[in-house]
């Protein structure tokens, strides 16, 4: 039986208290994408620029639970700086991590330690989520905005 | 007078342990929890009589027909219908409103109608309307709320004004406002216009009668008034239901079936296409003999000390701390608090609190535009029933503070 302590830890509160990057971009000229889950009401944007290929700069504003708040600032902490290749190998294991197999997230844990740029350092705390499906989406609700708006760029 | 004290028993999930606590169980406005009478009486059917309905000359199918349909018999006289041709068989409220819409609506709106609903509606008495607007541009006009949660009626008669359908709820699932539907449905009537009730939330709480309500339609679920999923009734008039289209086409439906067309059955019958959920019917029939039992006055009063209490509870131990939604006076609403405390979000507090056992409500409770009026995404949401009684309440108070401990900003 899964314990609020699997779910909410010390560094999942403070990304809570504390969320870094807060605030949103003047856009133009930032690209900005939002995020909704219908479900409980959250909502999130992401604003970022990008710049020589890499996503330079990124604020997040919303409102949310703790989850989707830590989450969102979390994100913002492991994609700044980072080349657009990065971001993107990091959404993916991050999801990867965020699905409910189990051997999936195994496997992947096991792979991620032979590469040292996308270890998810910080983000793993946030593995204890799968074992509360209903909050998954909270956990991703960012990273999917932020895919949609690479997304977008791109397309 | 009082509920029996040992009511809990009745209730075998009620027993139950849920993260090393007995359950408490707070989500009753979401769906009520079962008493063994109604469990047994679905088993009993399975075992004992299980047939297919109004069909079999044999022994058994003959008890399953009159089983179903002396249910139908106990529901109406439950809700003071006139007779037992007047409770549609559907497969929960939702359905009841798209039957309303489709064969009532399909028939009597067009361009320039309007049909009047209220702010705190649920979607089941939204969108079917939505649907069907979108196809017959007639306008949804929606009776604004008052800044405690009560229907604002200052500009009903501008509102009225062309309207065909009044579709409103009975009490809010969010806030608990218990709604002056009579009022509403006379003057209704006086431009002669028909009332639709959402009975949802009234139904398994109130004594009911349809004729004092004023309606001329009401649609109830099944499972929120100790009975299961999967059924739900229509009440309607003789005269309104025999002059409506069928909704749903098939078996049961018809008297004769010809290739050029079809004739359709008598009311009930003709809006209850295919084989019913037979069990579920038998089940809805014994929860309306166990709230019948208990006597709807006393689950009533029941209720109103129990609010009392938890409202008095709340708002001492949190003060400014702790807003709870909607009217005030616990004889005015009904037994369900949509609570916010401190910036703890819903999802949080109810994640919290299941660590407890305690089953509560965190979300938009199917009223996205009233979540929006109030300014929130999400509400966590307690809602009470006749098994629960203080110490339920005790668990609620006491589980907040921590909750509130662990998410300060
Ligand atoms: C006021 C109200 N109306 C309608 C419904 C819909 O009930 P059901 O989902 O059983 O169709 C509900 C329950 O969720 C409700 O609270």
């Amino acid at each position: 039986m899964p314990g609020l302590d699997d779910l909410y830890k010390e560094i999942i509160l403070d990304h809570y208290r504390n969320p870094r990057n807060q605030g949103e971009l003047d856009s133009p000229p930032a690209h900005r994408t939002e995020g909704f889950n219908p479900l409980c009401g959250d909502e999130v944007t992401v604003t970022f620029e990008i710049s020589d290929n890499s996503l330079s700069e990124v604020r997040i504003a919303g409102h949310g639970c703790s989850i989707s708040q830590a989450s969102a600032s979390m994100m913002s902490a492991a994609v700044k700086g980072k080349s657009i290749d990065e971001v993107r190998e990091v959404t993916r294991r991050f999801k990867a991590m965020m699905s409910i197999h189990e051997e999936e997230i195994g496997s992947e844990a096991s792979e991620q330690t032979s590469d040292e740029v996308f270890e998810l350092g910080d983000l793993e705390a946030l593995k204890g989520v799968v074992k509360f499906p209903v909050r998954i989406k909270c956990a991703t609700l960012s990273w999917n905005a932020l895919l949609t708006g690479l997304g977008e760029l791109e397309g | 007078m009082s509920l029996p004290r040992n009511i809990k028993e009745q209730f075998p999930l009620l027993s139950q342990v849920v993260n090393g606590h007995q359950i408490v169980y707070l989500d009753s406005a979401a769906s009520s929890q079962k008493p063994a009478a109604v469990i047994e009486a679905m088993n009993d059917y399975y075992r004992t009589i299980n047939a297919n309905v109004h069909r079999g000359a044999y022994e058994i199918a003959a008890q399953a027909t009159e089983a179903m349909e002396s249910s139908r018999e106990r529901i109406a006289k439950f809700i003071g219908a006139n007779s037992a041709n007047e409770v549609v068989f559907t497969k929960n409220a939702t359905e009841s409103f798209n039957l309303v819409a489709r064969s009532w609506g399909g028939q009597n709106l067009s361009h320039g109608d309007a049909v009047l609903i209220t702010d705190m509606e649920h979607h089941a008495n939204i969108v079917p309307w939505q649907i069907l607007s979108a196809e017959l541009g007639f306008e949804i006009r929606w009776i604004p709320l008052t800044p405690d949660g009560q229907l604002d009626l200052t500009s009903l008669d501008q509102l009225l004004d062309g309207v065909k359908m009044v579709s409103l709820t009975a009490m809010s699932n969010v806030l608990g406002t218990l709604n002056p539907v009579r009022e509403i449905a006379d003057r209704a009537h006086e431009i002669g216009a028909l009332v639709t009730v959402d009975a949802s939330q009234y139904v398994p709480h109130f004594p009911t009668d349809v004729e004092d309500l004023g309606a001329d339609l009401m649609c109830f679920t099944g499972h929120k008034m100790c009975g299961p999923t999967g059924i739900g009734v229509l009440w309607g008039h003789e005269e309104l239901l025999d002059s409506m289209p069928p909704f749903l086409g098939g078996g049961e439906m018809i008297v004769d079936v010809r290739k050029d067309g079809f004739t359709a059955n008598e009311i009930p019958h003709k809006f209850e296409a295919g084989t019913p959920p037979i069990a579920e019917i038998i089940g809805l029939g014994a929860a309306v003999e166990f709230l019948e039992s208990l006597g709807m006055a006393d689950i009533r009063q029941h209720e109103i000390q129990l609010t009392k209490y938890a409202m008095n509870a709340l708002n001492n131990r949190y003060g400014d701390e702790l807003t709870i939604h909607g009217p005030r006076d616990p004889d005015q609403r009904g037994g369900v608090l949509s609570i916010e405390y401190r910036d703890v979000h819903p999802h949080d507090l109810s994640q919290v609190l299941d660590q407890r056992g305690i089953c509560i409500r965190a979300g938009h409770h199917c009223a996205k535009p009233l979540m929006k009026l109030l300014g929130v995404g999400a509400t966590s949401r307690a809602s009470m029933y006749l098994y629960n009684d203080e110490s339920d309440i005790d668990a609620l108070v006491d589980a907040l503070e921590p909750a509130g401990e662990m998410f300060a900003l």
